[in-house]
């Protein structure tokens, strides 16, 4: 072993804030189900409970051992509306409490799984969960939701389109006294995948083993300090020395996810090959994209920088472990990002960019605050595009975005911790509301003739 | 199990005795060392094997770092897959 590389590796964590983001426990609760929910519920809780008990202090002896910080450990679990959709009830805001109730116990911060998928239809069970989610996000701390609107296969429902951009307007309301934090745990989502490991998006889909653990990393401050040292170079360089350092973190994940999948006996998922920022200063996906050469996130070049990232990171890292999966791509959430938030303040950074960029990376429109007078329909259009482009792209799109009741343009928006701040970003004025009315499904799209 | 320990700080009088003999009563091995000073700092790397030792990682851990506030450096130590790990293929 050589010193440098010793040196490295330790600067790294230390200094450039290299982290494993969260380690996600994900759950099966098929066998849960049940017609009576006071029972489904018991057995829920009883498995979860059960299966998760060691999961946050095994992450801590990790941490302790090999010196790396993992910041989040986490659990998802099948989307309840499947497991609730066989008992009579019409409410499924208990579902959620039992979730969060198995999240304090064993000590997660988060557990994923208040979804439905309804990419092509509802079952009813599907329009319960759908129902229940404000209340159920008032009512619970760490509970998170998503529901699925449309995949490429099956185009997009737009009457799940129009509920949840009503639904997104009712969770920012009902949870007002804390400026909506509530839609901060609400994704809606076009192709989600089964395997994400990162909030608010995960769930454990119905293809997963019983048990299983998947990783998700981070580490956009080492990039950036990584192309800190090949200013003024080409692309060629730009590219390689992302995919270099995009092994490095990958190797990382792979070492923590088997470890710790092998500890508690269940087995290791995927690695996520996602560059996820947090607001302190230096772990910002923003700056990579300055160090690039643009003077500010959201001008001119953003898109190219963006999609150049993207893909070394995902290049870099497949190598580097042996099963990638989740969204796997950088995030760019607005007010999760010192650098987005900064670029938007100065007024170089819109949501008409932010959509572009969404074309080209993971995942989505996500944790942007938005005037809490915006129409339903806007918002329900807002998810259209956005679906729109995960559809055709064949990739994953989602919209996380928080209608800040009393908010306007300009006002600020604090949740705090890693959720950070966010600026309220102008939306167009412009009704969508005929568009959004039509209801019914976009088809899916044609994947031959391309251009 | 191996580790790589690292003790990065202001060169002093006594600091590779100080580690080596808190790793002696400790009952960990040394396999391998180097030293240096890197840009004015005491660097100092070493290949640890803790397999005799009854005392487990996180208490070696926390005596390694008193160890080091007493002697004015940082003192490190992480399991050794984590270095090959992200340097090797």
């Amino acid at each position: 072993m050589e010193t440098n590389q010793v040196l490295e590796t330790i600067r790294m964590i230390e200094e450039e804030k290299l982290d494993i983001r969260t380690i996600t426990m994900g759950i099966s609760l098929l066998d849960c189900i049940d017609s009576d929910g006071e029972k489904a519920r018991q057995k829920i809780y009883d498995k979860i409970t059960r299966l998760a008990k060691d999961l946050v202090q095994t992450g801590k002896d990790i941490e302790t051992e090999f010196g790396i910080p993992i910041i989040h450990k986490r659990i998802s679990v099948t989307p309840i509306a499947l497991i609730a959709g066989a008992s009579g009830d019409e409410d499924y805001t208990a579902y959620a409490k039992v979730l969060d109730r198995a999240a304090k116990e064993t000590g997660v911060n988060f557990i994923g799984g208040f979804s439905a998928l309804v990419q092509k239809g509802y079952t009813t069970g599907d329009h319960r969960l759908i129902q229940s989610i404000p209340q159920a996000l008032a009512e619970t701390e760490r509970v998170c939701s998503s529901v699925n609107v449309g995949s490429t296969k099956a185009g997009i429902n737009m009457d799940a389109v129009a509920e949840m951009g009503r639904i997104v307007k009712q969770t920012a309301e009902r949870t007002a006294a804390e400026q909506g934090l509530g839609c901060a745990k609400l994704v809606v989502f076009a192709n989600a995948v089964e395997d994400n490991p990162f909030m608010a998006g995960a769930f454990h889909g119905v293809g997963e083993g019983g048990c299983i653990l998947n990783v998700g990393v981070s580490g956009p401050g080492v990039v950036k300090r990584a192309l800190e040292k090949v200013r003024g170079q080409s692309f060629d360089v730009v590219s390689d020395t992302i995919k270099k350092i995009a092994f490095k973190i990958t190797r990382m994940g792979q070492l923590v996810g088997h470890e710790a999948s092998k500890r508690l006996g269940i087995p290791f998922g995927i690695v996520d090959l996602s560059l996820a920022p947090t607001p302190a200063v230096g772990d910002s996906v923003a700056h990579i994209l300055e160090e690039i050469g643009l003077d500010s996130a959201g001008t001119h070049g953003t898109t190219a920088a963006l999609a150049l990232l993207n893909d070394a990171v995902k290049k870099g890292g497949v190598m580097a472990c042996s099963h990638v999966g989740g969204l796997s791509g950088a995030f760019i959430p607005v007010s999760e990002d010192a650098g987005m938030i900064h670029a938007v303040e100065a007024g170089t950074l819109n949501l008409q960019k932010l959509e572009a960029m969404t074309a080209v990376c993971s995942v989505g429109l996500d944790m942007i605050a938005i005037p809490g007078d915006t129409p339903a329909e806007t918002i329900s259009a807002m998810i259209a595009d956005e679906a729109a482009i995960g559809v055709v792209n064949n990739k994953t799109t989602a919209v996380r975005v928080i209608p800040a009741p009393g908010k306007k343009v300009g006002d600020t928006v604090t949740f705090g911790g890693l959720l950070g701040h966010a600026p309220v970003m102008a939306v167009s004025s412009s009704s969508a509301s005929a568009f959004v009315a039509r209801g019914g499904r976009i088809p899916a799209p044609i994947h031959s003739f391309k251009n | 199990m191996k580790a790589i320990l690292t003790v990065i700080g202001k060169d002093n009088v006594g600091i590779i005795a100080g580690v080596s003999k808190q790793l002696a009563d400790l009952q960990v091995n040394i396999l391998d060392v180097s030293q240096t000073i890197m840009n004015g700092y005491f660097t100092m790397i070493m290949i640890l094997d803790l397999s005799a030792s009854q005392e487990k990682f996180a208490g070696i851990k926390k005596t390694l770092a008193d160890k080091g506030a007493v002697l004015n450096v940082q003192i490190k130590i992480q399991r050794e897959e984590l270095f090959t790990s992200m340097h090797s293929i």
